[in-house]
């Protein structure tokens, strides 16, 4: 306890990226217009698909269930629009993969007023039912993880939940949704934390946001309810303290172990996005129609946070900002750990954060890759102390097997540290990316 | 209309542009002051001397690709450091062939033979200097002072001299270094003439401040490991103090230790080969304060007058085994991860 004191509030290693993010911070969230189709994939989400319970040709509210989650590790999927069922059918996704989804065609002048479910009332809801609530909400973590949000609350037997982590930390460059919505959220963001608070039985909440959004801490401390019991701590940039782990251990000095979870060292964290989602829909008991995307980069003219209905096609987004006619590059998510979008016949899904957009003169690739050179700078970034240096060279050399049992290859989370700083442009994260996956399919078939 | 041809890339999508010809390249660039220096003090023949050693290392990198079917790797600047670097670790009127011979040996037997950049265990340009040092011990010994009046107009006889014709013994006489009067005849040298240069010696390593001055450039642009030089320079400032302290009729001061010899030319660019030094800090730690402690230990009681050389070699070799022994625990583990 006295060395928790002294500790400084960080985690090892780490980097700074530019930041970028004041082309967008100022910028209040903006309603985005309806797309004259909204495509729905019924996989956005970790977990099995939502299964479609809707017929084409059918008329359907805002609000309206789609779809029913399919299992407890699945979430279900709401009607962003007033509208017809056009097709169901195949959809692109970005991954490159097409999946079930539903194409959705809204009425020009419908009233587009929003049907209610079930609310989740606060204070005599049992944790089961605010769990239960979560997932009939179609909530997942809006970070970009797009995790189901009611799988992480729930608390295992024999342990305890002791601090409810929100996440504010929002470390990825351009990205300003978090930002944002800490600062014009902050109601949601309590009474959603209220049900968090309840949901895992933990005593108190801390709220994780970097030195770099001063103004969204002030807002929160001075708009905190007396009876909340949860602080605001500040942290020094660096990047990933957005990583479920680094912030555990930024903010309390706890490791989480290898191939454990937040849990095991008594703390579920939730995204300040989706908190505020769970604050906004558990007391009506609508399902989640639309988030906030940050659309930005060197190739958008009309930069911003927009809310966005889900399912939103990209191509429509991007003429709506004012793309640049020689885009290149488009990521979905942050430019360090975001995907790089193929097809922008994709739509917004619920993880995606943001859409960063870049035209030809502003990419730039490394032309040449150099051998390792053993700088160690790699490792000097490594969040987690692995050695990408050595992994790098054992991956060229696909021993895989040996990357997972002696150099801990599965707890990289391919933040993309080692990467950016490699001055001999060594694509460790792509190494890493396909060595996880193989070994992954391996232990499966073994 | 937005056009769909988009590019595909892995993430992360941004790119720290520090690249490893960017860093090769500063670091010439920290050496040139000293290089200029040492043909202001030594003048023609050490202009010579330096040319032919850069241009002989550029070259055999560039005949051993080629001949082994490879794309040329020049452009990465490092073989332009070592030849550099192994020019400046001769004496200033060193027969130009024989630095041919040791510019050869460096690249190929140093670097090429384990599969060029990344991949050698020993500093190239100090694998070429041992050579040259067993195989020519009377000419890698035979110093001249700085500062001649005709060091513009006249080449040494030496540095002409023609491959396997005995060297003229002319030039020897008045320019024993610092660390060799001390030895052999125990005389001091002033510290400040140490530092400015004022002295005889191989041709990069008399001026001391250059040497510090390239090493901060390097530093504060983050292409150096800063820990190297200071565990170099501390432990052999701590173990040389710790015998003065006992007996400073015998043993010299640590402050004369520091700035003599090859000691901080080693320190900032030879001890500092990323390949060849380890990864992580504390090992990196570790191999400097190894090479601090031999250099002092060859200094007092080795037959040489100066071990900055085969120290740094025994602390290449150790290397990998530092990076074995030290390795940082993995986040969420209480156990060391192993290395093989």
């Amino acid at each position: 306890m006295t060395l928790n004191l002294f500790r400084k509030k960080t985690f090892r290693h780490g980097v700074h990226p530019p930041e970028h993010k004041d082309q967008t911070n100022g910028l209040p969230i903006r309603q985005f217009p309806f797309a004259p189709v909204i495509i729905l994939p019924m996989s956005q989400h970790i977990g099995a698909p939502s299964k479609v319970i809707v017929r084409e040709g059918q008329e359907v509210m805002r609000g309206q269930l789609l779809a029913e989650a399919d299992g407890y590790v699945s979430v279900p999927t709401h009607a962003p629009v007033s509208g017809r069922v056009r097709k169901i059918g195949n959809v692109p996704t970005i991954s490159g993969q097409m999946t079930t989804g539903i194409y959705l065609e809204p009425f020009p002048g419908a009233s587009q007023a929003v049907c209610a479910g079930t609310p989740v009332d606060l204070d005599t809801a049992t944790p089961d039912a605010i769990r239960d609530g979560i997932q009939r909400a179609g909530i997942v973590g809006l970070g970009g993880a797009a995790f189901p949000t009611h799988v992480k609350l729930k608390v295992p037997e024999g342990k305890t939940c002791e601090v409810l982590i929100i996440n504010g930390i929002e470390c990825e460059p351009y990205l300003t949704t978090d930002h944002r919505v800490m600062l014009e959220q902050a109601g949601d963001i309590f009474t959603g934390m209220r049900y968090l608070l309840k949901a895992t039985g933990a005593s108190r909440a801390i709220i994780g946001i970097e030195a770099n959004k001063p103004d969204a801490a002030d807002h929160l401390s001075r708009e905190m309810p007396t009876d909340l019991p949860a602080t605001v701590e500040v942290l020094p940039v660096k990047y990933p303290q957005g990583a479920e782990k680094m912030l555990i251990t930024a903010l309390l000095g706890r490791e989480v172990p290898s191939g454990g979870l937040p849990i095991d060292v008594g703390v579920v964290s939730v995204n300040v996005a989706t908190c505020a989602e769970i604050g906004r829909l558990l007391p009506t008991g609508r399902g989640i129609q639309e988030r906030v995307v940050t659309i930005t980069g060197p190739g958008v003219e009309k930069k911003g946070n927009y809310l966005i209905p889900i399912g939103t096609p990209l191509r429509f987004v991007l003429e709506q900002v004012g793309a640049s006619e020689r885009i290149s590059e488009v990521y979905m998510g942050g430019p360090m750990m975001g995907v790089a979008v193929s097809n922008l016949d994709i739509s917004i899904v619920k993880g995606t954060s943001g859409i960063v957009v870049f035209p030809e003169e502003d990419v730039w690739h490394p032309e040449k890759v150099y051998p390792c050179i053993k700088c160690g700078a790699c490792l000097d970034a490594c969040p987690l102390s692995l050695n990408p240096s050595q992994l790098g060279i054992l991956a060229k050399h696909e021993s895989y097997d040996l990357m997972a049992e002696d150099y801990h290859l599965m707890d990289c989370f391919e933040c993309g540290s080692c990467a950016y700083v490699c001055p001999s442009n060594i694509p460790l994260t792509q190494y890493f990316r396909i060595a996880k996956r193989t070994v992954k399919q391996r232990r499966a078939k073994a | 209309m937005v056009q769909s041809t988009l590019r595909i890339s892995s993430s992360p999508h941004l790119k720290r542009r520090t690249t490893t010809d960017a860093i090769m390249r500063n670091v010439v660039w920290a050496m040139l002051p000293v290089a200029a220096f040492a043909v202001y003090s030594f003048g023609l023949g050490t202009l010579m001397l330096l040319m032919t050693t850069t241009v002989t290392c550029v070259l055999t990198e560039h005949v051993l690709c080629r001949l082994s079917g490879k794309e040329s790797t020049i452009s990465d600047w490092s073989a332009v450091i070592t030849g550099l670097l192994l020019g400046l670790t001769l004496p200033p009127i060193f027969p130009l062939w024989m630095a041919f011979v040791g510019s050869v040996i460096a690249m190929g037997l140093g670097k090429f033979i384990f599969g060029g950049l990344g991949y050698n265990v020993f500093n190239p340009a100090l694998v070429g200097r041992a050579v040259l040092q067993a195989a020519f011990p009377a000419a890698i010994t035979t110093w001249y002072p700085a500062f001649t009046a005709n060091r513009f107009t006249e080449v040494a006889t030496s540095t002409l001299a023609l491959p396997f014709m005995r060297p003229p013994t002319v030039d020897v006489v008045s320019g024993a270094t610092p660390l060799a009067a001390f030895k052999f005849e125990g005389v001091r040298t002033e510290t400040t003439d140490l530092a400015l240069g004022l002295i005889s010696g191989s041709t990069g390593e008399t001026c001391a401040l250059l040497i510090i001055l390239g090493g901060i450039y390097l530093i504060a642009r983050k292409m150096m490991n800063w820990r190297i030089p200071v565990a170099v320079l501390g432990s052999a400032f701590a173990l040389s103090g710790l015998f003065y302290l006992i007996d400073p009729g015998t043993y010299p001061h640590p402050v004369f230790m520091l700035f003599s010899g090859g000691l901080m030319l080693g320190a900032v660019f030879m001890a500092t080969d990323m390949v060849a030094s380890p990864l992580t800090p504390r090992g990196v730690w570790v191999y400097g304060a190894f090479i601090g402690v031999v250099t002092i230990v060859i200094r007092l009681w080795g037959g040489l007058p100066e071990g900055v050389m085969y120290a740094i070699l025994l602390a290449n070799a150790v290397s990998p085994h530092i990076d074995g022994w030290i390795q940082p625990r993995v986040y969420g583990t209480t156990k060391k991860a192993v290395m093989t």
